[in-house]
């Protein structure tokens, strides 16, 4: 028994991996902005005194976090279909990422609300901020200062789970390999090509995620606090 | 036309407030009132409803019944203007509650310009002002765990001040620090009384009280049992501020 690699054969379709790595950052990128910011609205849903408000919030994250991300992936893409709308692989990809993150994101930032000490909003409270001022200066950003490690290692998941995306022909790193592999009955070298470029993504998502976190808490970077 | 008050007309004043959570009756018909740049102490026993009678000042608990009136308004009614009301109160809790992802500059000018359109700059200036009268000029850009347990007490009536409220509550706001640390503390609030700031401050510091209090109310089960100047501490006409003087709380 013998391993043969062959790994010219594969590396010369090198412009197909870097446009599938770049969608793949692209998907990423959509994904974890939109998501950000419907699963913070979705963690202040959840708190609302409006019960139905809180409730559908609640309903959307449970229902998120307990269905394979795949078969979300295919209600979208069929249930757009299903409309009689048609859009992109790759607007439908974003979509369902951005809904599947935005629940755990929602779970995340919830414990960052509830982290927030009381004494902290009566502070604020006693010195007549407004209801949307003490949101946004007293509770926001130092909840997602808390939160921060456990938000930027479920975006860099996604990045990762985005792989399923190519069951949906959107054609991003995975969809690529599945393409070369194909073409060049290379699997083992191209599937060892594509793991090596996740890593790399990673390693990128996580330098940008640090870098971000330096410029938006800046108590972190006088005090030198990690994360 | 704004109603000028009249000079007699009480800073804040409760009448027979009453105030339970659940079954339990915390306030039992509270009444005091407190004149423009007097001081008022309010001590007892731990749970005899210092803090809910504070808290009802600027109503961060609502009342179930009688009248409370601050600097004209009304806060015993539901439409009172809750902005309005704690632009002219500052209250200071035992536990600082400093913004901790702000430099204390940032603490103090937060309000300011959020609250009242204080121009950057202005602010400042004011951060600057009101960090000098509590001896914290240096602390300017320091974050709040930088600094000491008082010193981080001072910043947050600084921070107070800076909203240049008509009276301030304090709420035992030196009961988690250090004899030392307590001292600087009751020293910059001995000041704010020397400049002439209208106080109603809940204190376990009763030698502190005698020397700054011109009124002191003594709550005893969610009453006021008794009621006087300061020297009422010395000559207690209740058994049950005999009694709780005389247990040690009248030290210094
Ligand atoms: N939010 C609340 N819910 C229920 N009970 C409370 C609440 N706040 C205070 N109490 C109760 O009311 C009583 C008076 O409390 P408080 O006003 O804090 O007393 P003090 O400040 O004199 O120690 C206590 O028995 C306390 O347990
Ligand atoms: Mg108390």
């Amino acid at each position: 028994m013998s391993l043969q690699l062959d790994f010219p054969a594969v590396l010369e379709r090198w412009p197909s991996f870097v446009a599938g790595a770049v969608l793949t950052l692209e998907l990423a990128a959509f994904a974890t902005v939109l998501g950000a910011l419907l699963g913070t609205l979705a963690a202040v849903g959840r708190g609302a005194h409006n019960a139905l408000i809180a409730g559908a919030c609640k309903a959307y994250v449970e229902t998120i976090r307990n269905t394979p991300l795949l078969v979300q992936i295919f209600l979208v893409y069929f249930g757009l279909a299903s409309l009689g709308l048609k859009f992109s692989a790759f607007t439908v990809a974003v979509a369902a990422l951005t809904i599947n993150v935005g629940a755990y994101t929602a779970e995340i930032m919830r414990a960052g609300f509830e982290a927030i000490p009381r004494g902290q909003i009566e502070a604020a409270e006693g010195l007549a901020l407004s209801r949307l001022q003490i949101y946004w200066h007293i509770i926001l950003l130092p909840a997602i200062e808390k939160v921060y490690p456990a938000l930027t290692s479920q975006f860099v998941l996604l990045m990762l789970a985005s792989s399923v995306c190519s069951q949906i022909s959107a054609e991003e790193l995975t969809a690529v390999a599945n393409y070369i592999q194909s073409d060049t009955y290379r699997a083992f070298e191209t599937y060892i090509i594509v793991a090596v470029l996740y890593v790399i993504l990673s390693l990128v998502m996580r330098a940008g995620f640090w870098g971000l976190g330096l410029v938006l808490f800046p108590r972190r970077r006088r005090l030198g606090t990690p994360l | 036309m704004q109603q000028i008050p009249a000079a007699s007309e009480p800073i804040v004043s409760l009448r027979d407030v009453k105030k339970s959570f659940g079954s339990l009756l915390v306030l039992d018909g509270v009444s005091f009132a407190v004149q423009r740049g007097e001081v008022l102490a309010l001590i007892g026993r731990s749970g005899s409803g210092k803090s809910t009678a504070l808290r009802c000042i600027d109503r961060f608990e609502k009342v179930d019944g009688g009248e409370i009136v601050v600097c004209g308004h009304r806060v015993d009614r539901p439409d009172v203007n809750l902005r309005a009301l704690r632009q002219d109160v500052g209250i200071v809790f035992q536990s600082y509650n400093l913004f901790p992802h702000l430099t204390i500059e940032q603490n103090i000018t937060l309000a300011p310009c959020a609250v009242k359109g204080v121009a950057t700059a202005q602010a400042k200036d004011l951060a600057r002002k009101v960090l000098a009268q509590v001896g914290l000029e240096e602390k300017l850009h320091a974050y709040p765990e930088q600094l000491s347990g008082g010193q981080q007490q001072r910043a947050a009536i600084a921070r107070s001040l800076a909203m240049q409220p008509k009276v301030m509550l304090f709420d035992e706001v030196t009961s988690a620090l250090d004899p030392e640390l307590t001292a600087e503390v009751l020293k910059v609030i001995e000041q704010l009384a020397a400049d002439g700031m209208t106080m109603v401050m809940v204190t376990h510091e009763m030698g502190f009280a005698k020397g700054i209090a011109d009124r002191i109310v003594f709550m005893h089960r969610g009453k006021v049992h008794e009621t006087g100047p300061a020297s009422i501490l010395t000559s207690p006409t209740t058994p049950e501020l005999t009694q709780f003087v005389g247990t040690g709380n009248l030290k210094s």
